[in-house]
């Protein structure tokens, strides 16, 4: 009796032990904590583990969503905050925040039409517009047929999908519908969630994945790691430059590239409909929030560290998860940006 | 020698009735708190959603209830398209589920064979045990599929019939009402059959065994036997079914179709209170948020009403009985 209660006090002093070391351990690593856009959760949390194993600094981010993650930067509960749509000027400048890109994602239009292969479809900015605004109701609307001459469509109805959640997604894709088309923007306009016109709503891209593998003649938008790991049948679209582009690593950086960042004050602005020859015309990207006199500043500067690391060493891994990194070009903007707007 | 012994039983007695005194109060207490502590926790839970749909509530009032306009960009909200939904879906569930419910109960306790009704009836409860997601996963990836193959059949037959026809007729998607009501209708099934057993189980013998030497079948035995005995307690089942139908989420969520319309055809997509919530909270701020809250209050006063209704619809049946 007495020995077998001896043993388990023996390993409690263990645990105790083992405890109080590891707590030390932590001590002088610094946990910070984000939360937000859902969107950038794969590649932080992928980022994070390579960074702690370098530095020994825990990234803790909680992908509570857009929203979610604006309230917790100003609520001051979170070191950083990552949301999908930008915040304006005024409302930073209120809360004494300052914002930057981090990661590209592109978002493609995805369809499932018997005989017609993947990449095959051309779609331009209007007609997608007209097929979500639920004018265009056939895959052989004469709209649909002149942009592809070559390949015969069938004259089955258009199941229309969308996001059902309120998601950065939608956010990126109504703006670019907004952006080309008139009545879009006046029947519509742009949000994470809209009111629909047309359609069925699926619960996230796996929701709208699986939407549009199960229903013939169904087109949707997912993000372009979806439509890959999926094998969803994309289209290509015509940007606004009038060239036809193929959804790729290419063209999503060619879109962050030629997007007008200089003239937007806090990199207010959504990358849709980007003026270069070959950029694709629904990039999205989404952005860090953090404030520029920091309530914590050691674990800021360990925050700013931790995506100054990101730009420079985490390309390789934001690949391999199908996102993209951002231009050498527009990083050089962000280190400008820091310099200048924030005090370190 | 009586006297010496009888003085400390005595002591002994009346210490300890003021102790058995002293121990049910304590007990008369802890359950009234264990009372008190549900309906608190009822009325906090329905007082704050209330206070956290204030906002849209006291902008739209009535209109909020009545409009079928859901549009996020213009902060213009409705709750009827919701409503509607889960009003639909539960009810589709529950006309497909009570009738095999009862069918199921019946063969547990009168037909079954002794050997069956063990496994029979552990299959049924493990029904009940499955998480909602899975039911959700099943019924998007296995069951839409498989309404997508047979509705263009409905289509063609209900969808000729009179009256009925038009909630027959619709693209066939394979998700919207029908499929979620049907969805909802496996989810329930298990509730409902287990509170019809084991009422059913309390009816006496010799009732039953008199009207079987009357000469009549089981059938009659069922109806004018069994089924009067045990009315409030099957209604009772029924409605406790019902509850879990109104505010499922997630099974519901994946095969709705989560459009904001509100249409003839039990074929269309459509939504319910809950998926809506679950869909958007996520990302909603301001007027949306309100307006998701208010929806969940909805939701508590649609399910008080629906009980409100079993309650009286009980009174009716007692007095029409003479009870």
């Amino acid at each position: 009796m007495l020995t077998s209660f001896k043993l388990p006090s023996r390993l409690g002093t263990l645990a105790i032990a083992v405890a109080v070391s590891m707590f030390g351990m932590t001590a002088h690593a610094t946990d910070i904590t984000g939360a937000g856009s859902s969107f950038v959760y794969p590649v932080i949390s992928k980022w994070s583990a390579a960074y702690a194993e370098k530095t020994g600094n825990h990234i803790n981010y909680q992908s509570i969503g857009s929203g979610g993650g604006i309230a917790q930067i100003k609520a001051g509960t979170v070191d950083f905050g990552a949301s999908d749509m930008p915040l304006k000027p005024e409302d930073l400048a209120k809360f004494g925040l300052g914002q930057f890109p981090d990661v590209i994602g592109g978002i493609v239009p995805a369809f499932n039409v018997a005989g017609v292969a993947p990449g095959a479809l051309v779609l331009d900015g209007p007609t997608l517009a007209d097929i979500y605004l639920g004018k265009i109701t056939t895959w052989n609307d004469p709209a649909i047929v002149k942009l592809n001459p070559s390949i015969h469509l069938p004259s089955s109805r258009i199941t229309v999908v969308h996001r059902s959640d309120g998601s950065g997604t939608s956010y990126n894709f109504t703006d670019y519908l907004s952006k080309v088309s008139p009545e879009w923007m006046s029947k519509v306009g742009e949000g994470t969630a809209v009111k629909w016109p047309a359609g069925i709503g699926g619960k996230g891209n796996e929701g709208v994945s699986a939407y549009i593998r199960q229903i013939p003649n169904s087109i949707g938008y997912v993000e372009y790691a979806f439509a890959l790991q999926n094998k969803l049948g994309y289209a290509k679209m015509k940007n606004a430059a009038g060239n036809v582009i193929e959804p790729n690593t290419a063209s999503f950086q060619a879109a962050a590239d030629t997007a007008d960042w200089k003239s937007a004050k806090d990199f207010n602005l959504l990358m849709t409909n980007a003026p270069g020859a070959s950029a694709w015309p629904i990039t999205a990207t989404s952005w860090v929030i953090m404030y520029k006199t920091p309530k914590n500043a050691a674990n800021t500067k360990v925050a700013f560290d931790f995506f100054k690391w990101a730009y420079e060493h985490g390309q390789d891994s934001a690949r391999s998860l199908d996102y993209v990194p951002l231009p050498d070009t527009l990083v050089q903007q962000i280190k400008t940006y820091w310099s200048s707007d924030y005090k370190m | 020698m009586q006297a010496i012994s009888a003085e400390p039983l005595a002591r002994d007695t009346e210490h300890r009735s003021r102790a058995d005194a002293r121990h049910d109060l304590l007990f008369r207490f802890l359950l009234r708190f264990c009372a008190l502590l549900v309906l608190g926790t009822l009325l906090g839970a329905a007082l704050s959603t209330l206070w956290g749909g204030r906002e849209v509530l006291f902008k739209d009032g009535f209109h909020f209830l009545f409009s079928s306009d859901w549009n996020p960009v213009e902060d213009q909200y409705g709750a009827l398209a919701p409503i509607v939904g889960t009003l639909v879906t539960s009810l589709i569930a529950l006309v497909l589920a009570v009738p095999v419910a009862f069918g199921v109960a019946l063969f547990l306790t009168e037909i079954a064979p002794n050997w069956a009704r063990g496994p029979v009836s552990t299959a049924i409860e493990l029904l009940a045990g499955i998480p909602s997601i899975i039911y959700g996963m099943w019924g998007l990836f296995v069951f839409v599929p498989f309404m997508a193959s047979i509705e263009p059949w409905l289509n063609d037959t209900l969808g000729n019939v009179p009256v009925i026809g038009a909630l027959f007729q619709g693209p066939p998607l394979g998700l919207g009402l029908l499929t979620a009501g049907i969805v909802l209708a496996v989810m329930i099934l298990p509730f409902i059959s287990s509170v019809m057993r084991e009422v059913f189980k309390t009816v006496p013998a010799r009732l039953k065994e008199s009207s079987y030497a009357l000469g009549s079948t089981t059938w009659e035995v069922v109806w004018d036997i069994v089924l009067p005995y045990t009315r409030s307690a099957v209604i009772g089942g029924i409605f406790l079914g019902l509850g879990r139908a109104l505010g499922e989420t997630m099974a519901v969520t994946f095969v709705l179709g989560n459009s904001y319309n509100i249409t003839s055809s039990l074929l269309m997509p459509g939504t319910s209170i809950s998926s809506s919530i679950a869909n958007e909270f996520n990302e909603a701020v301001g007027l949306h948020r309100s307006a998701l809250i208010a929806l969940g209050f909805l939701l508590f006063v649609v399910t008080f009403i629906v009980l409100l209704i079993a309650r009286l619809m009980l009174r009716q049946l007692a007095r029409r009985e003479g009870r």
